[in-house]
């Protein structure tokens, strides 16, 4: 008869299965008539990269900039300076305008928020989706590298596809990062946060 | 009695075990020329385990200033070499320090055409104390015998022009054969630090 010993491992893993899940969920936050979003605790040497990934993020009025920004320590300014590069692709629905370009939505050696996405509009259908990886934020000897992209549906129903590459200029850790409509309220929208082991 | 019904799932798993992106192996640089993941060395896993496999990296400091940071495969199953022809594209986003040079270009000095020798990904990265490369690479079904295999890359360089440059590669391995292995490289010097993971996506 087999035995509790031998039968114990007796289930379908994978043959990688001494690996473990690498995307742990952190921290997960809804929006509700919020002037900010921001992660304040968690982000430190546990994880090599952190991803948060924001759904449906809408604003209150319309034609808004959903952006995000960094900080240090316990401080709230979150105006680190950063160089980025950016890059849009962008449809109509009346399907006679689209284009792929440079956007300049940038910053080179800025303080301010950068952009996560262009003119929100704020029908009841309209928001903005994506994704933010930010790396080692924690290393105390290089720039903090971050790579976005996000879809979002315009004031002037256009979707706009996002790119967006750049660094934190600086060596200092990193601990936390702030996410805003620039002017406006948050409406509407979850952010969760995952570090990926 | 417990019966084998009830007790087959009383294991302890990892944390996380049989979530869909599972990390296979990590390798830290120091002053390495290569960084290789060879499937059944080392604990890693690059065969049909997986159809979609992720490789991160996060902070790769070159030795030399204004060198590529670059990869190539291997269909070996012993004593490797990493020469697999490749098609590919390679385009950037980039802008410097001082707000010049914005631009969103083709970049024909990193492409490639049915050409074995290696992809560069991200191109030009400093060797300033604080600068480094930070990006990921997904190789799609390596094992398939019947395709090509695809690959898909993105990263955010601290350019040696002291600038952001912001890479994007797509492309394929143009071999019936499975792929084996894959090998980092700079152009120029070693991998002085850095970190690149290997995830396999269930």
């Amino acid at each position: 008869m087999a035995t509790y010993a031998s039968i114990k491992y007796d289930m379908d893993l994978a043959s990688s299965a001494t690996g473990t899940g690498a995307l742990t969920l952190l921290s997960t936050q809804t929006a509700s008539s919020s002037s900010t979003i921001s992660f304040t605790s968690g982000i430190d040497s546990t994880y090599k990269e952190y991803v948060f990934k924001f759904y449906d993020i809408h604003p209150n009025g319309n034609a808004k900039q959903f952006k995000f920004q960094v900080d240090t320590g316990t401080n709230t300014s979150y105006n680190q300076t950063l160089t980025t590069s950016t890059f849009t692709a962008y449809h109509n629905e009346d399907d006679d305008s689209t284009s792929l370009g440079y956007n300049d939505v940038d910053h080179a050696q800025g303080t301010g928020f950068q952009h996560l996405s262009i003119s929100t509009g704020n029908d009841n259908d309209q928001t903005v989706s994506g994704t933010l990886h930010l790396y080692d934020p924690s290393n105390t000897t290089f720039v903090k590298h971050f790579l976005a992209r996000s879809s979002t549906y315009t004031a002037n129903d256009h979707c706009y596809d996002l790119y967006v590459g750049g660094y934190f200029n600086t060596t200092t850790a990193l601990t936390r990062v702030q996410f805003k409509y620039d002017g406006d309220t948050i409406d509407a929208g979850v952010i969760k946060m995952y570090g990926v082991s | 009695m417990a019966t084998y019904q009830n007790s087959r799932y009383n294991i302890a798993l990892p944390s996380g075990a049989g979530g869909a992106i599972t990390l296979i192996k990590t390798i830290t640089a120091s002053s390495d020329s290569t960084i290789s993941f060879v499937n059944g060395a080392s604990d890693v896993v690059l065969d049909s385990t997986y159809r979609t496999y992720i490789f991160k990296w996060i902070n790769i400091h070159p030795g030399n200033d204004s060198v590529h940071f670059s990869f190539n495969g291997s269909d070996d199953t012993s004593s490797h070499s990493y020469n697999i022809t490749k098609t590919s594209t390679h385009f950037e986003a980039l802008l410097y320090e001082g707000d010049t040079g914005a631009a969103l270009q083709y970049n024909t000095a990193g492409d490639l055409a049915q050409s074995t020798g290696v992809q560069s990904l991200g191109r030009g990265v400093g060797n300033d104390n604080d600068q480094a490369t930070s990006g990921e690479l997904w190789l799609f079904n390596p094992s398939s015998t019947t395709f090509v295999k695809h690959f898909m890359h993105r990263d955010s360089v601290a350019h040696d022009g002291n600038g952001n440059f912001q890479n994007h590669v797509a492309g394929y391995f143009n071999t019936t054969a499975a792929i084996t292995a894959i090998q980092f490289t700079f152009s120029g010097g070693n991998i002085d630090s850095g970190t690149i993971k290997l995830y396999g996506i269930t």
